[in-house]
């Protein structure tokens, strides 16, 4: 998977999850969106939706099945899941080790 | 494909507790998804199985994806499997532990996460969780087994928290003893010392076990979560 589809992938669950919660989406989202920490744009508990999301979205649309549960996943600093674009590499990082497994 | 029945997951519908309540929600009208190590005979167009061994994430993954795909959700799991391995803990070999508490445990936790994450597009779900009366009862020679169980309770407490806000009730369950094969190899005269310590002196029975189910699931126990319910009389 290339970084562009991963990304979009990201940004469609935030999307989603946006809706789920029936609140608009921030202006200006892009890969420097935060999603884990203090500035982030969704709470510990939109992270979870949005983790859910794209792993449904992956094995829905890409036949792949997918944990992206990390260790980490709550530290602002080392969480894979800390910006749009740091979680769209956790994603492609994933799936490339599901293929390879 | 969506049914209209409900789809219930139960683990460990080989045998025993797990066995009887497959055939029970079928009769009640559920779409039964069972899953065991070894062969089940369950014979119904209502029931499918799984060879899938509850700590195994993978096979886990696998199995609450087909269902989804077969029916498009899932509204109830029971967490039944178990296994259980009594023995004085002076004898208790580590890898007799560590495969209780990665069945009994981790793998609840594992069907727990992956129906969670059906249940939560739905907004609705039950979970229960079974447990047993030998952890509060603290009894010898099931040290590992009465821990492992403890887990569960305080795992399914914590877990009813972190699903509620997506309807997803998460319960525990601690029958007394009840004669299946988990429990013939105990000699009776322990089980009589612990059905006479009991507030209701009998053996335990799995139409006692889908009683309490029931009332765990009945949509009208929507505010019924992380709870734990023990036969007999135990707290
Ligand atoms: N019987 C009692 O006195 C009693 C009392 C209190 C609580 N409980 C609880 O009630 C539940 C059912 O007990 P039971 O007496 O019915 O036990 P059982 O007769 O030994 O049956 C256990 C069932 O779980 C399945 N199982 C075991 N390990 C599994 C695994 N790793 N993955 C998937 N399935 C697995 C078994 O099938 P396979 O071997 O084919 O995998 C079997 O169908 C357990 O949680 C137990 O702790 C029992």
């Amino acid at each position: 998977m290339d970084a562009n589809t991963a990304e979009q992938i990201v940004l469609r669950a935030v999307q989603s999850v946006f809706d789920q919660i029936g609140e608009p989406l921030p202006e200006n989202l892009s890969a420097e969106s935060v999603l884990v920490g203090p500035d982030a744009i969704i709470d510990s508990l939109g992270v979870v939706s949005l983790i859910v999301e794209i792993e449904q979205i992956v094995e829905a649309e890409h036949g792949v099945s997918v944990i992206l549960a990390n260790d980490k996943a709550m530290s602002a600093k080392n969480s894979p899941f800390r910006t749009v674009g740091v979680l769209a590499a956790h994603v492609i990082a994933t799936i490339e080790e599901a293929k390879a497994a | 494909m969506t049914d209209a029945k409900k789809v219930m997951l139960i683990t460990g519908t080989r045998k025993g507790i797990g066995r009887y309540l497959a055939e029970y929600y079928i009769n009640q009208g559920y779409l039964v998804e069972g899953c065991s190590r070894k062969e089940c005979d369950i014979d119904s167009p209502f029931y499918h199985h799984h060879f899938v061994d509850v700590a195994d994430e993978k096979g886990v993954r696998t199995m609450v994806a087909d269902i989804v795909k077969r029916h498009g959700r899932l509204d109830v799991v029971l967490n039944n499997a178990a296994i259980a391995s009594m023995n004085h803990v002076l004898l208790t070999p580590a890898a007799s532990a560590n495969r209780m508490l990665e069945v009994n445990v981790t793998g609840t936790m594992l069907v727990c996460r992956e129906a969670a994450k059906v249940m939560m597009r739905k907004r609705w779900g039950r979970i229960v969780n079974f447990t047993t009366i030998v952890a509060p009862i603290a009894l010898a020679g099931e040290a590992v087994y009465a821990a492992s169980k403890s887990a569960v309770v305080t795992f399914t407490r914590i877990l009813a928290f972190e699903l509620g806000q997506w309807g997803i009730t998460c319960n525990s369950f601690g029958a007394t003893p009840i004669m299946t094969d988990m429990i013939r190899g105990v000699p009776k005269e322990k089980v009589d010392e612990v059905v006479n310590g009991l507030a209701i002196k009998r053996l335990g029975t799995p139409e006692d076990c889908a009683n309490v189910c029931d009332f765990f699931i009945s949509p009208a126990s929507d505010n019924i979560t992380g709870q734990v319910i023990y036969l007999g009389g135990i707290t």
